[in-house]
């Protein structure tokens, strides 16, 4: 499937400005696997009795593998965009056309490390919105899936409601929230935010934790465990890849929430995050600012669907097909 | 003089959609025999099973336990498949039901280890599921059924997705343990010669409704070696059951000429 394919060519790009980076704990597996024989040469050198004269084998280093760095699917995208870069200045330089309907992208650049200083702290806020509506849309859909699988009667009488949240369009919503919070614009935000992405790690691990194997359920009932046992060592494992689903949807929706909350809030309040900035730059028509706007909004996008990738990974990884290579 | 362990009387199964599973079952079960129950798919053989082990109840008939049996940790049940959790090792999976019972972590691993010594598991503790082939996977469903010492064994067809070779190994460990421990084994298969290779017993089923048309005792001593399973007795017993179950399946018509005794009904 198409999404399938565009996941793992983003999970490529993940371990690869991993490794590119030395993110986190990737980075003694990715120093370059001829070094380490080295390494262990020189460490044990000091201990070896004076060489003899048949080296050990091992100990030659092999030659570096480049296909590492040769990764087709991150080198080929990077091709494509740089040739569309290039088509792009190109075509505005030849064209003419004034820089305030299309910025050529070298103009963007230049914008984007000008306005660095007054872009930068309002993708913190809007960033600070999307984390808090993020954190509470985990919580609260973790805890009412939990509420629904113990009984049926909770989730006939309430997932109905949760479906009406979910398909109103948060742009017809979003300015009753603002009149109703006038008060706390942050808070308003952060409940816009939250109605998006509340509902798929709703519906994801509600259906993770209706789709336990029926035999270890029967298992679970023939050894007289309790609803508690059932719900701590079978229900939540069992639905944890299906949960970080709805991470991985959640956490770019709930920026795209506090983007749109921001929109619809317009000027008002103090505290203006990068939607803001946007509105503002395009009634100046300041387009190459609201490029470089954008540009850090996809960015944070991407930031976030790949760190929930990676947390994805983390946690599944010993386990689950969605997280381990199987060699075959 | 044999003690019955479990007794079905009349016991008959309707599914809510209104499929008659059972009808006026009868079958008792003496303290240490290994019964198999045999027949075509859809009889009822789950069904069975499922209702002494108390998953489910039944629509009519009453199921009466022995009196020899301890409360606690009576029952273990062995399903077609292995049913591990994926998330936990070999060992934690192993542990699960002295872990459901209350048990502290440092008791429990005692047993869970010796019950893995058993099924021939050791130093495969810290292993995952998906690390493991399936015969294996069966052997650690098997010592997760066996680390409560349970009286009565219950398997539902627990070889039937694996290949031959491992299949027939698998029957001679289960069978060399069956003997060392003594315990009440029930155990479904569609095949006849795992069943008649096992068994004390084997009991035959049809389908539509549900009901037991024979019952055979495999007179031939244990231990039962891989020659038995070449030998004329054990030939003739697997064309007995063979012939039960045609009838069962096709009525009698169609069954060739019987040529062992055996109480039949
Ligand atoms: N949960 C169920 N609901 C309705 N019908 C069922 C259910 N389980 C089994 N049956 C039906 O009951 C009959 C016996 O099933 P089962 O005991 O699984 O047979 P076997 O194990 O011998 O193949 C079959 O016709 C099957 O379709
Ligand atoms: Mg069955």
């Amino acid at each position: 499937m198409m999404f399938d394919r565009f996941t793992s060519i983003l999970t490529g790009w993940q371990d690869w400005l991993g490794s590119l980076l030395g993110l986190a704990e990737r980075l003694p597996l990715h120093l370059p696997d001829w070094a380490l024989p080295q390494l262990a040469a020189t460490a044990g050198e000091k201990l070896r009795p004076q060489p003899t004269e048949t080296r050990d084998p091992v100990l030659l280093p092999p030659a570096p593998r480049m296909s590492k760095w040769l990764n087709w699917d991150v080198v080929a995208p990077i091709v494509v965009g740089i040739l569309f870069l290039v088509g792009w200045e190109v075509a505005v330089r030849l064209t003419g056309i004034p820089h305030y309907l299309l910025p050529g992208p070298i103009l963007v650049g230049q914008t984007l490390v000008q306005e660095w200083g007054t872009l930068f702290p309002s993708l913190l806020i809007t960033l600070q919105i999307t984390v808090v509506a993020f954190f509470c849309a985990t919580v609260s859909g973790l805890l009412i899936s939990i509420l629904f699988t113990q009984s049926k009667w909770i989730e006939r009488s309430f997932f109905p409601y949760a479906v009406i949240l979910q398909t109103m369009p948060i742009v017809s919503i979003a300015p009753l929230i603002i009149i109703w919070l006038r008060n706390n614009t942050f808070a308003a935000m952060v409940v816009c935010a939250w109605i998006v992405a509340f509902f798929p790690i709703l519906s994801n691990t509600t259906l993770g934790l209706n789709s336990v194997d029926h035999n270890l359920l029967n298992l679970f009932q023939l050894y007289k465990a309790n609803r508690w046992q059932t719900l701590i060592y079978l229900r939540l494992p069992s639905a944890m890849p299906y949960f970080m689903g709805g991470l991985r949807i959640s956490g770019g929706l709930s920026l795209i929430g506090a983007v749109v909350a921001e929109f619809v809030a317009g000027t008002g309040g103090q505290r203006a995050g990068i939607a803001y900035q946007i509105l503002i730059s395009s009634f100046n028509l300041q387009v190459p600012r609201m490029f470089a706007a954008l540009i850090m909004v996809t960015g944070l996008g991407i930031l976030i669907f790949v760190s929930m990738s990676a947390l994805s990974d983390k946690v599944l990884g010993q386990w689950h097909e969605s997280a381990t290579r199987r060699e075959n | 003089m044999p003690t019955p362990v479990i007794t079905l009387r009349q016991v008959s199964k309707v599914y809510t959609n209104g499929t008659v599973a059972l009808q006026d079952m009868n079958m008792t079960i003496q303290e240490g025999e290994f019964v198999s129950l045999v027949g075509p798919s859809g009889c009822g053989k789950s069904t069975v099973l499922r209702l002494i082990a108390g998953l489910g109840n039944m629509t009519t008939g009453s199921i009466e336990w022995g009196q020899t049996l301890t409360e606690n940790h009576k029952l273990a049940f062995v399903f077609q498949e292995p049913a591990l959790m994926p998330w936990a090792t070999v060992m934690d999976n192993v542990r699960l039901p002295l872990k459901l019972a209350g048990e502290p972590k440092h008791k429990a691993d005692q047993d869970v280890l010796e019950s893995l010594q058993l099924v021939g598991l050791r130093g495969f503790e810290r292993s995952f599921p998906r690390e493991l082939s399936g015969g294996m996977r069966m052997r650690v469903s098997i010592a997760r059924a066996l680390v409560t010492k349970p009286q009565v064994l219950l398997m539902d067809e627990p070889f039937g997705a694996l290949d031959e070779i491992t299949r027939s190994k698998l029957n001679s460990d289960v069978l060399e343990l069956w003997q060392e421990k003594r315990w009440t084994v029930v155990f479904v298969t569609h095949n006849i010669y795992e069943a008649v290779y096992l068994s004390n017993r084997v009991v035959v089923m049809a389908a539509r409704p549900g009901r037991v048309v024979a019952d055979i005792p495999i007179d031939a001593p244990y231990p039962r070696s891989e020659e038995f399973r070449t030998s004329m007795l054990y030939n003739t017993y697997c064309r007995e059951v063979s012939a039960r179950l045609q009838e069962a399946m096709y009525g009698v018509d169609h069954h060739p000429p019987t040529f062992a005794a055996g109480r039949s009904r």
